[in-house]
């Protein structure tokens, strides 16, 4: 049944992320990412990666997407307004997308599941009390640099919708 | 998993489904009611008994209208946001402990759906994702009125939702546990957390009448401004839809309210009834004290409706952004500090 489930859910995954590529529309295509966020979130669910899948829903779906939406529906982009990209940037967008996974795969490929040991200990590792313990002790450094490079991406956004006060 | 425990849960949801209805229906003929009492009228008294019969009424009415729709390109879209409201309404009630426990034919009965590890941020979740009800309904309804009320909406929502997390982050460090039902269970007897986070407590309820979209936050259904608010397109039993679901979410945020700060279904001398009169009925007195809270905070959220006029848009924003924010944050601190020299001491 589990099998079942998951080549459902992935070709919802499958299928949205398509859509949104190719719907002319622009709110069209922020719905379908959003229905494909959740259903990554369905496949972070058959992991029994609860913690991982409440906020990817609330990240993703429930500030990130929202967000885009108000941009999209404000600036209401009609087909007329949308620009062609020049062959140029497109060419660059795929290269520097094709990095990114390169830089993705081989980290997966290199990575050590960590897992195994605490199938020795029984402990449920997916549980936010774990999950908690070894972000903040064993990855303390990076959990930190996380959180500044977010601290320091808000206040440039402050500092970018003030601009016009400085100037003027 | 065993039958028993599927056909346990299963009754409890339908349950649980009903009782929301229900009480849903019957806010709505309290509204009236409160409203009429505080302007010093009779309200609705014709239907039924003191009006008794009146959600019935006006539910046969809703379904009886003419289905309209607007010449909107997104006929799907439109059908769509009302039902978004709903379900996401409807579905935070799944991890609300309704009580402890009930002994029935020998089993104990876990009152209640599912206590899942995450719980509040299950109901954080399903509150964020709700504001997409709002946001497509508006875009769909391809008027300007309805947009521009639905980015006000949306809007308010995700700004309060923010101070909401915080003034909720500074309960987690007390209670050390995303579960409600041990949140619950922790407050046993008169052990309330309103009486530790009372700051925090005041927050919260503020962003409740903000995520709810109630008076003095309403500004979506700002009547002189934009007609309708974000469902003025809407005819029929999809209008009843939006309203219907503003209602379930009072209920669903009023018993959050109660279960994180005023106990849940904790009492005072509930040990000693458990040990005189037997579990069920300490339970069942319980879940009574819960109804009684949340009751009693549906009737706050009328009371404030009908007696504080409604803020301007840049108040809104400000008091959000500039007042409980900060708040919030500086709660988190003190109730870091203080847990440290307790700790400590």
């Amino acid at each position: 049944m589990i099998t079942t489930l998951f080549y459902i859910l992935s070709a919802i995954t499958l299928a949205t992320a398509f859509l949104t590529i190719l719907s002319k529309n622009p709110i069209h295509s922020a719905i379908y990412l959003v229905l494909c966020f959740f259903s990554i979130a369905g496949h972070y669910l058959m992991f029994n990666a609860q913690f991982l899948a409440i906020v990817h829903i609330i990240v993703y779906s429930g500030a990130i997407m929202i967000l885009m939406l108000f941009t999209i529906m404000l600036m209401n982009l009609n087909k007329e307004d949308e620009k062609n990209k020049s062959v140029l940037s497109r060419i660059a967008a795929v290269v520097s997308f094709c990095l990114v996974a390169l830089v993705l795969l081989a980290t997966f490929i290199k990575a050590e599941p960590q897992m195994s040991r605490y199938y020795a200990s029984g402990e449920d590792y997916q549980s936010i009390k774990v999950l908690g313990q070894v972000l903040l002790n064993d990855y303390m450094v990076p959990f930190e640099f996380a959180s500044v490079l977010l601290l320091v991406s808000m206040i440039g956004a402050v500092l970018l919708s003030k601009k016009e006060y400085i100037n003027g | 998993m065993d039958q028993a425990l599927i056909i346990e849960k299963g009754i409890f949801i339908v349950a649980v489904f009903a009782i929301t209805m229900l009480m849903a229906m019957y806010s709505t003929l309290a509204e009236r009611k409160i409203a009429a009492w505080l302007q010093d009228r009779i309200g609705p008294n014709r239907a039924g008994k003191g009006g008794i019969l009146q959600p019935l009424a006006d539910g046969l009415k809703l379904f009886a209208k003419e289905e309209f729709f607007p010449n909107t390109p997104n006929k799907f879209l439109f059908v769509v946001g009302p039902a978004i409201s709903m379900s996401m309404a409807l579905m935070t009630s799944a991890v609300i402990p309704w009580g402890d426990r009930l002994e029935i034919f020998g089993r104990t009965v876990i009152l209640q759906a599912t206590d899942i590890d995450v719980a509040l941020l299950y109901v954080f979740g399903v509150l964020s994702v709700s504001v997409y009800g709002i946001m497509i309904g508006g875009w769909a309804s391809n008027n300007k009125f309805s947009l521009m009320s639905a980015m006000r909406a949306s809007s308010q929502m995700i700004s309060y939702e923010v101070a909401m997390g915080l003034s909720i982050i500074a309960l987690l460090m007390m209670t050390g546990t995303l579960s409600l039902r041990e949140i619950a269970a922790q407050q046993h007897g008169m052990d309330w957390n309103v009486f530790y986070q009372p700051v925090g407590f005041l927050i919260f309820l503020v962003c409740s009448f903000a995520e709810t979209n109630r008076t003095p936050f309403d500004l979506a259904e700002c009547e002189a401004e934009l007609i309708g608010g974000y469902h003025t397109e809407y005819s029929s039993m999809k209008m009843g839809f939006y309203l219907f679901a503003e209602y379930a979410s009072m209920f669903i945020s009023s018993t959050i309210l109660v279960v994180l700060y005023f106990g849940g279904y904790n009492y005072p001398g509930m040990d000693w009834v458990e040990a005189n009169w037997g579990v069920n009925p300490a339970n069942i007195i319980g879940i009574a004290v819960l109804f009684a809270k949340l009751c009693f905070f549906i009737f706050f959220y009328m009371w404030v409706r009908w007696t504080v006029p409604r803020f301007r848009y840049d108040q809104l924003m400000r008091l959000g952004w500039k007042t409980l924010i900060p708040l919030a944050i500086a709660n988190i601190i003190i109730t870091g500090v203080v847990i440290l020299l307790a700790d400590n001491a």
